[in-house]
């Protein structure tokens, strides 16, 4: 119950996805739920290959964003250890962009935090993505997420 | 009076600018410091009506209000994860 054990951030760098299951654990937890959002390959309308994203983020909003979000489900769910981590700048196609890491005493409370989190991430968090094509041209991803 | 205005991915590319300040009236609202920056930047127009807003890191309704020093930033439909 312990959020200064949280780990939340934006980094430039690849995501270690052992690390984050590590700190997540806890000898209290029966359950870690890990998310990893991973680029997907797609074809555009010229019929070029995607790449990779370039993620872009407004940071201090972001982060800021995350703990509340932490701290909501928090709220809602009895959770040990929580690590969220997005990645900012290019990430290829097929590697993880952001991960979600809960750790709880029962396996549906650290699911459902899990998809809270990332659910709320996708809605909420300033960060957005450009598609980087096969002939290095680019284009920003339509956002879905929140509007005025 | 001053604020420092922020933009970001798509409008951040269309205008030009990343950060800049801006002169506004005092008592000034998150929607008029809007319209002030579509007549300046007239390459993201029609972006504005899907643009959000957040005033010191926290998302802001176009009623509110904005004060010396604040940080405005525009936020396009966020794409993360």
């Amino acid at each position: 119950m312990d959020r200064k054990n949280d780990i939340i951030a934006l980094q430039s760098t690849a995501l270690d996805i052992g690390a984050a299951i590590g700190d997540v654990g806890d000898h209290g937890s029966g359950a870690i739920a890990v998310f990893l959002g991973t680029t997907r390959g797609e074809v555009n309308a010229q019929g070029r290959e995607l790449v990779a994203l370039d993620y872009e983020a407004y940071a201090e909003m972001a982060e800021t964003q995350m703990r509340q979000m932490a701290e909501d489900a928090r709220r809602r769910w009895p959770i040990s250890r929580i690590v969220m981590l997005h990645r900012t700048g290019l990430v290829d196609v097929g590697q993880p962009s952001v991960l979600i890491a809960v750790s709880t005493p029962h396996r549906a409370e650290a699911f459902g935090a899990c998809r809270f989190l990332i659910d709320d991430l996708k809605k909420q968090a300033t960060i957005w993505k450009k598609e980087v094509w096969s002939d290095r041209s680019s284009t920003w991803a339509e956002g879905r997420g929140r509007q005025p | 009076m001053k604020i420092r205005l922020r933009m970001f991915a798509v409008l951040r590319d269309r205008s030009g600018i990343s950060q800049t300040e801006i002169e506004l009236a005092d008592g000034a609202t998150v929607a008029t410091a809007m319209e002030e920056v579509g007549r300046r930047f007239l390459g993201i127009v029609e972006l504005l009506p899907r643009t959000a807003a957040a005033v010191n890191l926290c998302y802001a309704k176009p009623a509110t209000i904005l004060r010396d020093g604040d940080e405005l930033a525009l936020i396009p439909p966020v794409s993360g994860g």
